[in-house]
């Protein structure tokens, strides 16, 4: 059996898997990937997974045929005669189609990457000065998010600057998140909502998200921050926006006392003092 | 018994007391709590009284780190314990004496009690709802079912000051008492969340970073 049919056979098999493989991996499995499409950032990684899902299946069926090609076509059926194998040689072309493939799907997921990030940031944390802002992000409802160890804060300055300790989100509606600590640097990662963005203290990190109907998601600290890091967990909600307004209506009630003791909005905040002694 | 089979059934028992030695670290470190004080069942419900000082004991491996106590408020009993036992869906009345002094609230947020029957606590028997964020020495808080309860502290210019633990009644302090419901049963975390933890940077290691010092847990069975 001469080596061209190999590479024929491998080639062939490549593409009936992949044929079959794509499609199902595309259609079936990447769509219910998490974050799920709780938000237009959380759908817009989902889209973004399915891409790059897509895109990597046919290498991954390339290596997986390849290699159980190769297990059952260069099997030594009798080992009592093992000889050495033909020597190998380059063939120019194969090497030049790698190259130009391989450099192909690497220079177009950077440029899909990048283009998907300047959109809108996709959820991230993007640091004080956001280059990524979406569509009406003058608009935005603000939210600050004050993190300790070892829980978190939510600050509302469209709301005469009250403070909440849990998160209420209004539906349909553009976020931007102003990530903050008071200690230690921790992160706040709202999985469902595809927010992730770091809490530094000292810094203003804004990440924005829009949000859509109502659903319940998970908070969590998602760096390291102590012995209770774990504990780190709470649940949000995105709620119809006449609700929305009724909760942050009655929180800045119930919180009034604490209101007035607060200072004037700031986005950021260092630790002070610096050391107890 | 061939010298084979003799390495074979030496192996054989090494590996088993291996095991049987992780098998035991495993278990004593899964099933080691530290020991717990139990909230005391009342004709109004459970009461419990803690009291918060500027140092640990004396004899304490740290007794420089500002701490929790489970005492009883008449025997003068202290004892060194975080973890607290009390009843699910019940009325928890609690009592602390707070010896240490006021250090102010890096997030004057928590300066309003939170989770508390009634959203109040008393101050040395006057009901309040917040306290002056700079008067705060400490906060008792259970973040998982929302209780947070600012302890302000004596000034620091009182008189008769506690340095360490125990202290008597006698010893400048606030005394703090509210009430609030229990959850239904399981292991909850308690904290203080004021970084008070005395010579570590920004306040929040040593004391407020060991369980048994200025956290614990709320034990609801």
């Amino acid at each position: 059996m001469s080596e061209v049919n190999h590479f024929r056979r491998v080639v062939l098999w490549w593409l009936l898997a992949t044929v079959i493989a794509t499609p199902l991996v595309v259609f079936v499995a990447a769509p219910g990937l998490p974050p799920g499409n709780g938000t237009v950032e959380s759908s817009g990684q989902v889209v973004d997974n399915t891409v790059l899902l897509g895109l990597s299946t046919p290498v991954a069926t390339a290596v997986l045929v390849y290699f159980i090609y190769a297990l059952v076509a260069f099997r030594e059926r009798e080992p009592a005669a093992v000889l050495d194998g033909p020597p190998i040689r380059g063939h120019s072309t194969i090497q030049i189609w790698w190259l130009i493939v391989t450099s192909a799907i690497v220079l177009f997921l950077a440029g899909y990457g990048s283009i998907r990030m300047l959109d809108d940031g996709s959820g991230g944390g993007q640091g004080p000065n956001p280059i990524a802002s979406p569509e009406g992000a003058n608009h935005a409802l603000q939210v600050q998010v004050i993190a300790q160890q070892w829980k978190f804060d939510y600050r509302w300055p469209a709301y005469g600057g009250v403070e909440t300790p849990t998160l209420e989100l209004p539906a349909n509606r553009l976020i931007e998140f102003h990530v903050t600590s008071l200690d230690v640097i921790h992160s706040f990662w709202a999985y469902q909502l595809a927010v992730k963005a770091d809490a530094n203290p000292g810094v203003d990190n804004i990440a924005f998200v829009t949000t859509k109907g109502p659903m319940v998601f998970n908070i969590h600290c998602a760096e390291l921050c102590g012995v209770w890091h774990g504990y780190m967990f709470e649940k949000g909600r995105v709620v119809p926006p006449a609700q929305f307004s009724s909760w942050i209506a009655a929180q800045q009630k119930q919180f009034a006392p604490a209101t007035k003791n607060l200072g004037p909005y700031e986005k950021r905040y260092f630790p002070a003092p610096q050391r107890r002694a | 018994m061939t010298s084979a089979a003799k390495r074979t059934v030496g192996t054989l028992v090494g590996v088993v007391a291996v095991c049987v030695l992780i098998g035991l670290y495993i278990g004593l470190y899964l099933t080691n709590v530290p020991g717990s004080a139990a909230a005391v069942r009342t004709s109004s419900g459970e009461q419990l009284y803690l009291a918060t000082v500027p140092a640990a004991a004396l004899n304490d491996p740290h007794n420089t780190w500002v701490s929790y106590y489970a005492v009883n408020a008449n025997s003068g009993n202290w004892r060194h314990v975080t973890t607290y036992t009390m009843p699910a869906h019940s009325l928890v009345h609690m009592t602390i004496y707070e010896y240490d002094t006021q250090t102010g609230l890096r997030n004057p947020f928590i300066a309003q009690a939170t989770g508390t029957v009634g959203g109040t606590f008393t101050m040395n028997g006057k009901p309040v709802q917040a306290v002056d964020p700079a008067t705060a020495s400490h906060i008792f808080a259970i973040p998982e079912i929302g209780v947070s309860v600012p302890l302000p502290g004596p000034d620091s210019s009182a008189k008769n000051l506690c340095s360490n633990a125990p202290c008597s009644l006698s010893n400048a302090h606030v005394t703090i008492s509210f009430t609030f419901r229990t959850p239904g049963r399981g292991l909850y975390r308690w904290q203080c969340f004021v970084p008070c933890a005395l010579g570590f940077i920004n306040g929040v290691g040593g004391p407020m970073a060991t369980v048994g010092y200025m956290d614990g847990y709320i034990k609801v069975v």
